[in-house]
């Protein structure tokens, strides 16, 4: 009987929480829509998530890239196949790697900066003070956070993606000697369109994950400071654990809808 | 003007507030004394609509407001000014921005009518030389003083306090508490002032202010009982009103519980 109560308690925890998560993301959506729209905190936000978050990524994208290369030496050399390094690396970086690791990054930088900058806002009555002023936090607060998330994480994925081909690009030509020429045409031939799509799709998504995570476990912080501690963790766990769930989902839909973009 | 008609509330399962009534006249002070948990702050939530009652009605104006939604709640705020424990003051916002945040929301002044309203209410607070600084670079007094500045943004015709007097110097503490008896006796605004401030609330509850030939306020100390017609208290015990009369009647109650606060 204690373990069916213990149960029933989690399974409608979990339930109040997906609702909650759902209503909260369908606020902040449809706020997009309608007036009041904060730009200066949009253009505020973009500037911290895609300028603050540039050199992370950079450096993410060109050691991927970079290994990337060295570790496809050993097994293409085996089949007499060195010459196709940039192929390799264009498709594991820019359909895979890029998008996923600058979203893991992000989740880090950023989900943990929401979650700790909303909870510390709860925490010391904020955002009550806020509402009390007649403002909406969510339009506020949230809104932005998420539009500029969506709007800068493709960004920045494309920095990755293109900084990951200079890196792999950097080891093909000086240490496993292959042409430049060679790198480059290799690579592009590789890459159909539906990669391209793929790699602007998801941090589309990401974004709104971590975003929305971050905004998400941020205002339901309880606990004073060590409540904002522990919602600054859960934020960038259940963020990383969502964007590779949702990388899979995302994978099957582009690897489905592939040959209908490439025609 | 403002009326609970059999309030409960309760959190996780915990009943915070029972079957509380009570009523507050226009130009009155209600001071609301308790221990720690007796629900005290959660009164001045309910007021402000940033909580819902379980069962029961808040009127204010008349008006239920326990069926208002968010939007409607907004014009019923803008009546109501809150002054918050530790100020609540927007960590990324400057004492000018924190004190205009009102005006700048609603958008219908000049950039040079907010400057001259915010130095106007800051000089009520005597705190006119912080315009430019950040909440981090104020002291814990300065922070409730601009906290009140802010309520008093767009000349509220409720002002609810919030503990502002709690962990402060009682040099810092007579400022707040001066204040608050000028804004009472200046500007007839209604108050609502939570405390376990025993000694705060019977300065408030004793003192008057008024201003002389050369414009300064002085403050007096009130012999004859008129002036407390106007101030009642309500004392909490474990979430119901235990005593509820003024100053004089608090101090001759014989309720044992009274008692012990009392003394």
């Amino acid at each position: 009987m204690r373990v069916f109560n213990v149960l029933s308690r989690a399974v409608v925890s979990s339930i109040q929480t997906i609702q909650s998560y759902t209503l909260l993301s369908v606020r902040a959506v449809a706020n997009i829509f309608s007036r009041p729209v904060y730009w200066r905190e949009i253009v505020l936000q973009m500037d911290r998530i895609g300028v603050g978050s540039l050199t992370i990524v950079a450096l993410t994208g060109f050691f991927t890239g970079a290994v990337m290369a060295i570790q496809s030496e050993g097994a293409l050399r085996r089949y007499g196949a060195v010459g196709m390094t940039g192929q390799l690396v264009a498709l594991t970086v820019i359909r895979e790697l890029g998008p996923v690791l600058s979203a893991l990054m992000l989740a880090g930088r950023i989900g943990a900066g929401i979650a700790s900058e909303l909870g510390s806002m709860v925490v010391s009555e904020q955002i009550n003070a806020m509402r009390a002023l007649g403002t909406d936090p969510i339009r506020r607060l949230v809104t932005p956070r998420i539009l500029a998330m969506v709007l800068m994480l493709p960004v920045l994925t494309i920095v990755c993606d293109a900084i990951g081909m200079v890196g792999g690009w950097i080891i093909a030509v000086y240490k496993l000697l292959i042409s430049s020429n060679q790198y480059w045409s290799d690579a592009l031939n590789a890459l159909q369109f539906s990669d391209l799509v793929g790699t602007l799709v998801k941090p589309v998504v990401f974004g709104f994950i971590i975003a929305m995570t971050g905004c998400y476990v941020g205002l339901s912080t309880t606990g004073g400071t060590e409540g904002v501690g522990r919602s600054t963790t859960r934020a960038v766990v259940s963020a990383s654990i969502m964007v590779i769930v949702a990388d899979f989902f995302l994978n099957n839909l582009l690897i489905y809808f592939a040959p209908l973009m490439n025609r | 003007m403002i009326e609970f008609r059999a309030v409960d509330k309760s959190f996780n399962d915990e009943t915070v507030l029972r079957q509380v009534s009570f009523r507050i006249r226009p130009g009155e002070t209600k001071i609301i004394v308790g221990a720690s948990g007796s629900g005290k702050s959660t009164i001045l939530k309910l007021i402000l609509g940033l909580i819902r009652p379980e069962s029961g009605q808040i009127l204010i104006e008349g008006r239920d407001i326990t069926a208002l939604g968010e939007e409607e709640m907004v014009s019923v705020r803008r009546q109501i000014g809150m002054v918050f424990q530790e100020g609540a003051l927007f960590d990324s916002l400057s004492v000018r921005e924190n004190v205009g945040y009102r005006f700048f929301e609603e958008g219908t002044m000049e950039e040079a009518e907010i400057e001259q309203e915010v130095l106007r209410l800051l000089g009520f607070v005597g705190l006119a030389e912080a315009i430019d600084k950040m909440p981090a670079e104020l002291s814990g007094g300065m922070k409730r003083r601009v906290g009140i500045a802010r309520a008093l943004a767009g000349s509220p015709r409720v002002v609810l306090y919030d503990e502002p007097t709690a962990g402060l110097d009682p040099i810092t503490k007579r400022t707040i508490v001066e204040l608050m008896i000028k804004l009472r006796d200046l500007e007839g605004v209604t108050s609502v002032f939570v405390t376990h401030d025993l000694q705060a609330a019977t300065t408030i509850a004793s003192e008057f202010a008024t201003v002389d030939g050369e414009g300064r306020v002085r403050f007096s100390r009130e012999k004859a009982p008129r002036r407390l017609l106007n101030i009642n208290f309500i004392l909490l015990e474990n979430g119901r009103i235990c005593f509820e009369g003024n100053h004089q009647q608090l101090m001759d109650c014989e309720i044992p519980y009274v008692r012990r606060f009392v003394d």
